[in-house]
């Protein structure tokens, strides 16, 4: 294999457009008869709609339309199911409802949208919602997730008879008979809540019908550009085609770009195709946080048995899950949450069983991280659990029930995961990447010698060790075309989200090791349905896994007619070529070559023959599928002090260590770590959605949730690496979008108790902030002496 | 709405003459009057910071003043740095550290730090974490970002540039 700049440390190809601010997002698309939506949202989580009264927004100039449900005719009904549910396990529950594109009837979470208003720009579309007036009848909400199971429970979907969404119960082994067997068995509730994505660009869509074309152009900041373009035609009854679908450049994403058949694409395409003329919507921050989706809360009741060793026989964990009040993604998240929890860890039995509970608040997607961040946590506490039973080190704990290096991968664990495949690790070498973490954070010195004398000072400093798994990469698959053109330039299509993560740089450098041309050479082009019409999309940390494997095979498939056509050219056998510097040349002859665009246009002559049975120019089309998910895995450590007026955080160390095996770009897996870790940050001590007990939500501005900023952030994030190749897929990549995400919330706990040291002080909900820590420690101080939990 | 309002701008050295509604946002101004899209908007409240521009030479959040309030004003955007085929120090400083991912955020945190680094020419990491503590990232942790601008610093005063 050609690895000329496959792991090099290369710079961005789209840096120069992004920093000058000439990379165009979605609030840059514009037509010149474009016209602008606004969106009238539900105030109550919970009514009957009685009346909506359009009349007087109607009159106010530079108002074209004003939509509510009705005029929806028999293009009102609900969305598709996104993600089905995992039939293949037996004894599972499942009830969908999937959300409608405006309400009708019954209200069914605050934000939800009510009415819809075109006008020649924004400032007048919101004139208009501003005088719209609602009859609604406010019902009681469902909020929290234990109640809305009890039998005396308001509904979310009174037609259902009950507020249970899915049911899932997996079980390895047999938890029931190892109880009996083990030396001890403890019990903990953990809780687990997490928030939204929080992308600095919110969502844009802008839907262009041009009637004597019959042509649906779409431009929208999606994860999943093909999934759109297929749902608006399946919605509008317009053949896939003739919808194109563009994804300018992305302001981040996270998960929550990745949902279709959104209330605003099928508004604002309707609006489009009833008045023929360009409609667009940008989303603003108030209605990303009542009107978009985000992760929620996971109550865990846990139990784990061991032995007087420290080894871990059994584990049984029942949670519940709030998806909120539709599920058109059933069990991404909670699935993700099962095949997680005993992750790199040797444990023998394992029941997990889990109930996703609708109620009256915004629909749950994933996040960045996507269910398996709870799965983490409450192995991890756990752990701890049985560390400080036992009164050993959490490191020693780990490091005794960890899967040997010496393990025959893969390893099939008899769980299924998201991709309705069993979750199979494999490869990897866990007490490897607990001896780094371990060593860089500098464990044991800092446990013998330096912890004491800060203690001895006063000081509020602790240690933390924790290990993860990401699941990553899964299908089912993706598909690229690279063509390599007259001017020697190399594109290379396809159709994916992207949104920072670097595509534009490392899809480049694997193509460019195989056509033999500099990187900057390769145009990477992601967001096109006319380009490219066959992809899933982003998400599952999949992007350079399943995507940079589908570039390789295809950049491949492109050298070989490169091979054949100089060979036939030079009358010279294939092996006697070389490809390099974005020429072909015969190897010993330095003379004898022809550059890349003169050959692609030698292999489309425009007169004259081709060889009979040979396709024309420099190009392929290809595919990869894997079979299952590339698991990375990896630690976080952290020495951290805690102020003890203030109780906000210091970092005294950081450090990460993660295996994704290849890497593409080490300074772009960094950058991804990092970002990661902000949110595991976010999710660990500042980002919360509070909703009251009418399942209102209480924070809904960047004023009051809050995102992690510079000061927040450790002074450096020092990152190791350990490389252990995937043998899932030829470039042996696993993923790691989302690494970086998972095991901060645990660690947190862990080194905050450390920093304490008080018996009586145990962690099990996150996220924590400054109030709750102190809270807990007050709780601690004045528990009794030996009162563990 | 009628009662427009002339208001005469300087944005990135060229005079512009419009007729405005006292109600428009500096940032609209900027993005569909001017046509410079550079200038993002991430909140619209103030918060995050992706909006900000120079005012006279000092950052502001362009998403929170009104386009009257620069009538007589002196505006910088991203549009005033280099150009994709001559980036300045900043910016390439950001590119060579990894210092922008998505990018939304990116064009604030520039005019943020071009501000910063005028006053402030040979940073500490400490004070450079301060300088762009009003400005929300979501991609990057912020570290490629202090390493950009401490890289920047040290490219300025090599090249003697200001």
């Amino acid at each position: 294999m050609e690895k000329k700049f496959l792991g090099q440390r290369i710079k961005r190809n789209e840096d120069p457009r992004i920093l000058t601010g000439r990379a165009k997002y979605m609030a840059d698309i514009t037509y010149h008869n474009m016209l602008h939506a606004a969106f009238l949202r539900s105030d109550y989580p919970h009514a009957k709609l009685n009346s909506v009264d359009i009349s007087a927004a109607l009159e106010i100039p530079g108002v074209i339309a004003v939509y509510t449900a009705e005029d929806l005719g028999d293009l009102w009904h609900p969305g598709p199911v996104l993600v089905p549910a995992p039939h293949s396990i037996p004894g599972i529950k499942a009830n969908s409802r999937t959300q409608i594109p405006i309400v009708k009837d019954i209200i069914h979470h605050q934000g939800e949208v009510i009415a819809m208003v075109v006008a020649e720009n924004r400032y007048i579309a919101e004139d208009a919602l501003a005088v719209i007036i609602v009859d609604s009848d406010p019902l009681p909400a469902v909020e929290n997730i234990e109640d809305a199971l009890k039998p005396d429970s308001p509904l979310v979907h009174e037609e259902l008879g009950t507020n249970l969404a899915t049911y899932v119960r997996q079980e390895r082994g047999n938890f029931a008979e190892i109880k009996t067997k083990a030396d001890y068995v403890l019990q903990q509730r953990f809780v687990m809540d997490r928030g939204g994505a929080g992308a600095m660009e919110n969502r844009g869509f802008c839907a262009n019908w041009e009637e004597d074309s019959q042509q649906l152009t779409i431009h929208c900041n999606t994860q999943s550009p093909s999934g759109l373009r297929n749902s608006m035609a399946a919605w509008f009854g317009i053949p896939e085609q003739r919808v194109r679908v563009v994804v300018p450049f992305v302001g981040g994403a996270f998960g929550p770009k990745v949902m279709t058949n959104q209330p605003e694409e099928v508004l604002c395409t309707f609006a489009s195709i009833k008045l023929n003329r360009p409609i667009k919507w940008l989303e603003d921050r108030s209605e990303n946080f009542i009107g978009t989706t985000a992760e929620r809360m996971q109550v865990h009741d846990c139990e784990i048995t061991f032995n007087k060793d420290g080894k871990v026989l059994g584990i049984r964990d029942s949670f519940l899950y709030d998806t909120g009040a539709f599920n058109p993604y059933t069990a991404t998240i909670p699935l993700n949450t099962q095949t997680h929890t005993t992750g790199l860890y040797n444990i023998p039995v394992f029941l997990t069983e889990f109930t996703s509970v609708f109620t009256n608040k915004m629909i749950v997607s994933p996040v960045r991280g996507a269910g398996r961040t709870y799965g983490v946590f409450v192995m991890e506490r756990m752990l701890d659990m049985v560390a400080r039973q036992l009164d050993q080190d959490p490191t020693y704990i780990r490091e005794i029930n960890l899967i040997p290096a010496d393990a025959k991968f893969p390893l099939e664990t008899g769980i299924i995961a998201q991709d309705f495949a069993q979750f199979v690790l494999d490869s990897g070498n866990y007490p490897a990447v607990l001896k780094k973490a371990k060593d860089m954070i500098g464990y044991d010195d800092f446990k013998k010698n330096i912890q004491p004398k800060l203690r001895a000072e006063g000081k509020f400093i602790g240690i933390g060790l924790v290990l993860f798994t990401e699941n990553t990469g899964v299908g089912p698959y993706e598909g690229a075309k690279i063509t390599v053109g007259n001017s020697g330039k190399v594109f290379a299509s396809s159709i994916y989200g992207t949104q920072g993560q670097g595509h534009f740089t490392v899809f480049a450098q694997i193509v460019a090791d195989q056509i033999g041309c500099r990187v900057e050479d390769v145009i990477v082009e992601t967001g096109d349905t006319d380009k490219f019409a066959w992809g899933t999309g982003t998400f599952a940390s999949r992007g350079a896994t399943v995507l940079g494997n589908a570039y390789h095979h295809t950049a491949k498939l492109v050298r070989a007619k490169i091979l054949a056509t100089a060979s036939r050219l030079f009358n010279v056998p294939e092996d006697e070529l070389e490809l390099g510097d974005g020429v072909v040349r015969i190897a010993d002859v330095p003379e004898k070559f022809i550059k890349m665009g003169d050959l692609a246009t030698k292999a489309n002559p425009m007169r004259g023959t081709i060889k009979p049975g040979t396709e024309p120019g420099l190009e392929a089309t290809g595919f990869y599928a894997p079979p299952y998910g590339a698991t990375a895995y990896g630690a976080a450590a952290a020495i951290l002090e805690v102020d003890p007026i203030s109780f906000n955080i210091k970092f005294h160390k950081f450090v990460f260590v993660d295996d994704c095996g290849t890497v593409i770009n080490p300074m772009i897996l960094d950058g991804q770590l990092h970002g990661g870790i902000q949110m595991g940050i976010g999710n660990s001590y500042f980002e919360k959605l509070v909703y009251d007990e009418n399942a209102q939500l209480l924070n809904g501005s960047l004023m009051d949730y809050l995102i992690p900023r510079a000061t927040d952030m450790p002074s450096k994030m020092e990152i190791g690496h350990l490389n252990t190749p995937s043998p899932l897929n030829p470039l042996g990549i696993k993923g790691v979008g989302e690494s970086g995400t998972i095991p901060i919330p645990p660690l947190y706990c862990q080194a905050i108790e450390d920093a304490f040291n008080l018996p009586g002080l145990f962690i099990s909900e996150v996220p924590l902030s400054p109030s709750v820590v102190y809270q807990l420690v007050e709780n601690a101080k004045s528990k009794k002496q030996g009162e563990l939990l | 709405m009628s009662d427009l309002m002339d208001i005469k701008v300087t944005v990135n050295g060229t005079v512009y003459q419009r007729s405005v509604e006292p109600r428009m946002l500096l940032s609209d101004f900027i993005r569909f009057e001017i046509g410079l899209g550079g200038t993002h908007v991430g909140c619209e409240h103030g918060v995050c910071g992706t909006c900000t521009i120079l005012f006279d030479g000092q950052p502001q959040r362009s998403c929170i003043t009104f386009a009257v309030q620069a009538d007589g004003h002196s505006i910088e955007t991203v549009e005033s740095l280099g150009t994709p085929e001559k980036m300045n120090p900043l910016q390439e400083a950001f590119q060579e550290k990894h210092g922008a991912q998505c990018g939304f955020c990116t064009p604030g945190i520039l005019m943020t730090m071009k501000a910063f680094l005028k006053e402030n020419p040979h940073p500490t990491e400490e004070e450079i974490r301060e300088g762009i503590d009003g400005n929300l990232c979501r991609c990057t942790g912020y570290q490629n970002i202090i390493e950009s601008v401490k890289l920047a610093s040290e490219k300025m005063s090599h090249s003697g540039s200001k």
